[in-house]
């Protein structure tokens, strides 16, 4: 943990310890741990001097922030209007039920985490899928099956 | 690169830039805008670089990753320059030929190219009908610059608009300009940039602020990623400009962290920028000193709202701000703040390059020079479109985005994100701009535009802005969150088939308070999916209460699904894709589903191949009944399996 | 003592006299002329949240709606606080906390508005999140033991055991702010039922 405790430092460092930058600094601990540790989090609040309440409206309001263990593959399902004149809530049903999780959980191996977003802005290709990082437009069942089976 | 100290410098290095590219020479463009990035656009580029390299033409040949083209339904795009033969969702295993063929053989390939309806091909990107009706005067140059060079910028006459200012204008006369253009700002409202530039300006406070809004929100709009992604320079070029017209000397750029490519190419772009002196202290010798600060946007849609997004800069949770004050006179730190979306800030060195009079010569009274849209749904042709405002919903629609897709029957055109609302057919002839949307009880937003066909329910689409909305409310005041809650509650009923006599009205009502009484723009403007929804498509939620009826076949509950007996010719492939075993049957007996089993999730309808069309949609009445187990299929002529 | 400046203002056709700077319910609280809150705390940086002070305000020939908690009490300004339609919005906004909130506070604003039974569907939390908790502990006793999460429709109160263990027992001030009453009954100061940030997460997670 103070391994941990020092990676938050250099973070803290980066932004020069300033107030204004704690969303920027939230981001970064999050894209290291994949959510955002209680220890990171006390942290920050005492080295920036920002009441821990504040810090956790921030981390859970906005949809970036994850206060519980993330999988290790981030499967996104994109709900955006364009997605879902599209069959994006089918697109969905369907991606819950190949990996026999709902949105928001993690699978208990801690494999997989699913999400939905609003709009991921390629709504050309909708419905979207997103697994880490990589987009596929209006997949067969097929191809969910693929994509997901590929992810060890 | 050595700082341009001066307008000559710039002039001076553009022409060297210039000189130093033959036009003569092939240069391969390639569209690496999101979209087709997911099209695998950067496989694409590499197996371009492999073959050049194969083929022996390495540094005979330049190869340029551009930004989004728009026509995103048909990417990845690639065009040849100095024929510009443009070639259409290219793929790695087409490069061979393209490169034999095209660019050492000056052939054609012609399943490549875009074949119009007459069925005749089009060679260059500019004739094809999805642009031909366009005017890209913001977003054209995406398709020949690398976002990822400030020089390709450059030598397209970039940063001579901010060169202009800075030399040949005073703030004031820029500000003067911007306001005879009747710019409005292309973010949601239409504010006239103008005249909150000049606000801005005259507030009391040495310090003062310039924001690039780039949290595009509204779901269903993605301009402002492709701009920022494809040519960022223009966002910065625009908003140097601002700054110095309006007295600021430090800028904010607040992008959404979902857009990486976007953050990407802005960071590169700000650093060119730095060192060639754009940005920084005495820009061009000007003694005008400027710089940028970026600030990634952690996911909340709320807080695209002018005061929320100033609050989350000063790194606080991005809530709106009870206040009445304007934030061009109170924004952060309350010292006056300037925010403009990405459009708008792209949109200014146009202005300033070509004039007020040039602006003012497009578009219509009220809405001058033109809109981006993001014309998606059912629509053939989907992707981003520029015209000039005025426009009307038909020639968008049709004209340009080649009509419904399979054919379909067009039902709704939903512009204005969250905040908009849902227009019918006999409104496809109005003029696009922002007036005329709000008299019709929608809005111009950021300019999404998304096509409904008649296979959606308008309950339905009212249902998920609602849920949208929900979630991304801030939840502080209470019109807005509880309205909003008990809105969705009373959707839900309605689409679950629970629907009371009653229900629409008061859905009314509730509209007027929230819309009256909430605290910022997101829940003044929450109930207009649904009163432009019950507005215009009263009979869909009047069968879905009256009827227990869903009209276009999307309410689970208020549906089934049926397979024709006399169609079906057991093809097995809905009896095997079903994901709960619901459908029986078997080689050459008709498959039957089982009602019970059936979660209405419409894998059937969807494998079961057009030829058959054997599964049909109920709604408001009983599906017949089954035929007897094991009856036989009546073969049909050509369908023999 | 700085001297302010006085600007005079119409509320309901009176004639009302008040300090620069004043919001239009503290000049109509000055009059005598009552606008019911919930959100308000004269001690807290006005919040505009419970929206039930909404008046009309007549200004340059155009008529807005504002919350008078916030909007400043300026010259020549003409109020309504009881026009038909801040009686509309007031009503419907007292009918929505009545369906999370069936609290006396609650119920007695609504009895006086002529709100009967809710037509909506039960939202039981007993809490409307006007913030006067949060807001007190925060601004004035600046002691940060409670706070909001989350947005939207699960926006929610929670106490940071860690601080409140230390600090609640003695204090306990919020309790009285409370115009749902929910503080008093459901803690006891030391124990926070259902009302820590893990109660939250644990209950999004199981409500996906």
């Amino acid at each position: 943990m103070a391994q941990k405790l020092s990676k938050i430092d250099q973070i803290i460092a980066k932004y020069q310890a300033d107030k204004s930058t704690l969303i920027q600094m939230l981001l970064e601990i999050q894209r290291e741990n994949r959510w955002l540790p209680k220890p990171a989090v006390a942290r920050l609040s005492q080295r920036l001097g920002i009441p821990i309440n504040q810090i956790y409206h921030i981390a859970t309001f906005y949809k970036a922030f994850s206060l519980i263990p993330q999988g290790r593959h981030a499967v996104s399902v994109c709900l955006g209007t364009a997605c879902h004149v599209r069959g994006a809530p089918r697109l969905l049903d369907r991606v819950t039920d190949s990996l026999h999780i709902e949105p928001g959980e993690t699978s208990t191996d801690m494999k997989f985490t699913l999400s939905t977003v609003n709009c991921l802005g390629c709504c050309a290709l909708g419905p979207v899928i997103v697994v880490d990082g990589e987009y596929h437009g209006n997949p067969s069942l097929k191809e969910i099956e693929r994509v997901i089976a590929s992810c060890d | 690169m050595a700082q341009l100290k001066s307008p000559a410098d710039l002039d001076r290095t553009r022409q060297q830039i210039i000189s130093r590219r033959d036009p003569a020479k092939p240069c391969i463009t390639i569209c690496s805008g999101t979209a087709c990035h997911a099209y695998a656009s950067e496989k694409t580029a590499t197996a371009f670089v492999n073959e050049i390299e194969r083929n022996g033409l390495k540094g005979k040949v330049d190869i340029r990753r551009t930004g989004c083209h728009g026509f995103c339904e048909r990417g990845p795009i690639v065009v040849i320059f100095p024929e510009e033969v443009c070639y259409l969702g290219v793929k790695p295993n087409d490069i061979p030929e393209i490169i034999s063929t095209t660019l050492v053989g000056k052939e054609l390939v012609d399943r490549l190219l875009y074949e119009d309806s007459n069925g005749e091909r089009v060679v260059h990107e500019g004739e094809i009908p999805f642009y031909k009706h366009q005017s890209r005067i913001v977003f054209g140059n995406n398709r020949l610059i690398d976002p990822k060079s400030i020089d390709d910028y450059i030598a397209l006459g970039g940063y001579s608009a901010l060169s202009k200012a800075l030399f040949e204008m005073s703030p004031e006369e820029v500000v003067e300009t911007v306001k005879r253009a009747n710019l409005r700002g292309r973010g949601g409202g239409g504010f006239p940039t103008g005249k909150k530039w000049e606000t801005t300006r005259n507030a009391p406070g040495e310090i003062k602020y310039v924001i690039v809004n780039a949290d595009e929100g509204d779901p269903g709009a993605y301009m402002d990623r492709s701009l920022l992604e494809g040519n960022p320079h223009s966002v910065l070029e625009g908003l140097i400009i601002g700054a110095y017209a309006i007295g600021s000397h430090e800028g904010y750029v607040y992008v959404r962290q979902e857009y990486p490519l976007a953050v990407e190419n802005l960071f590169i772009a700000l650093n060119q920028a730095r060192e060639y002196g754009l940005l920084g202290k005495n820009i061009l010798g000007s003694g005008f000193n400027f710089d940028v600060t970026t600030h990634r946007g952690a996911g909340a849609f709320v807080s695209g709202e002018s005061s929320a997004l100033m609050t989350a800069l000063e790194g606080k949770v991005g809530e709106p701000r009870p206040k009445y004050t304007r934030t061009a006179v109170s924004g952060i730190w309350e010292r006056p703040s300037n925010l403009n979306n990405v459009e708008t800030w792209a949109t200014v060195p146009l202005i300033i390059s070509k004039g007020a009079d040039w602006f003012t010569s497009i578009g219509t009274a009220g809405s001058k020079g033109t809109k981006i849209f993001s014309l998606v749904g059912k629509v053939n042709n989907t992707g981003l479109v520029e015209v000039p405002m005025g426009m009307t919903l038909r020639e968008i629609i049709y004209d340009i985005g080649g009509g419904i897709r399979q054919g379909k029957k067009f039902k709704a055109v939903q512009t204005g994100g969250p905040s908009g609302g849902c227009l019918p057919e006999g409104l496809l002839d109005i003029p696009v701009d922002f007036d005329e949307l709000t008299k019709v009880g929608s809005m111009m937003g950021s300019g999404g535009m998304i096509v409904m066909d008649e296979d959606n329910c308008m309950v339905d689409v009212a249902r998920y802005f609602l849920a949208f909305l929900a979630e991304e409310s801030c939840g502080k005041c209470i019109p807005c969150r509880e309205g909003i809650r008990q809105m969705l509650h009373i959707l839900n009923r309605i689409c679950d088939g629970q629907g009371q006599t009653g229900d629409i009205e008061l859905l009314e009502e509730l509209s007027e308070v929230v819309r009256d009484a909430s605290l910022c723009a997101l829940g003044t403007t929450a109930p207009n999916p649904v009163l432009s929804t019950i507005r215009y498509f009263r009979d869909e939620y009047e069968a879905h209460v009256k009827e227990r009826r869903c009209p276009a076949g999307v309410c689970k509950a208020l549906i089934s699904y049926y397979i024709q007996p006399e169609r079906c010719q057991a093809c097995l492939r809905c009896l095997r894709e079903c994901p709960v075993g619901a459908i029986t049957g078997d080689k050459n007996l008709v498959h039957v589903i089982d009602q019970d089993k059936c979660t209405r999730c419409g894998t059937c309808l969807e494998v079961c191949p057009p030829r058959f069309a054997a599964v049909l949609i109920f709604s408001g009445e009983p599906v017949p009944a089954a035929p007897p187990q094991g009856t036989k299929v009546e073969r049909t002529k050509g369908t023999q399996q | 003592m700085k001297k302010v400046k006085k600007v005079t203002l119409t509320i309901n056709d009176r004639e009302v006299r008040a300090e620069g700077g004043m919001t239009i319910l503290e000049a109509a609280r000055d009059a005598g002329i009552h606008i019911p809150t919930l959100c308000y705390h004269e001690k807290l940086a006005p919040y505009g949240a419970c929206r039930l002070c909404t008046v009309e305000i007549s200004q340059n020939g155009r008529t807005q709606l504002v919350t008078a908690c916030v909007y400043p009490a300026e010259d020549g300004l003409v109020v309504k606080t009881d026009s038909q339609r801040v009686i509309r919005i007031r009503k419907m906004l007292l009918e929505l906390m009545l369906a999370s909130s069936p609290a006396k506070t609650i119920q007695d604003l609504a009895q006086q508005h002529g709100v009967a039974k809710p037509r909506f569907e039960a939202e039981k939390t007993n809490c409307i999140l006007c913030g006067l908790c949060v807001r007190y502990c925060n601004e004035i006793k600046k002691a940060n033991a409670i706070g909001f999460v989350g947005r939207g429709t699960e926006r929610r109160v929670v106490f940071y055991p860690e601080i409140a263990s230390t600090v609640c027992a003695s204090c306990r001030e919020c309790f009285s702010l409370c115009p749902t009453g929910k503080l008093p009954s459901e803690t006891d100061g030391v124990c926070f039922d259902d009302l820590t940030l893990e109660d939250f997460l644990g209950a999004r997670q199981a409500r996906v």
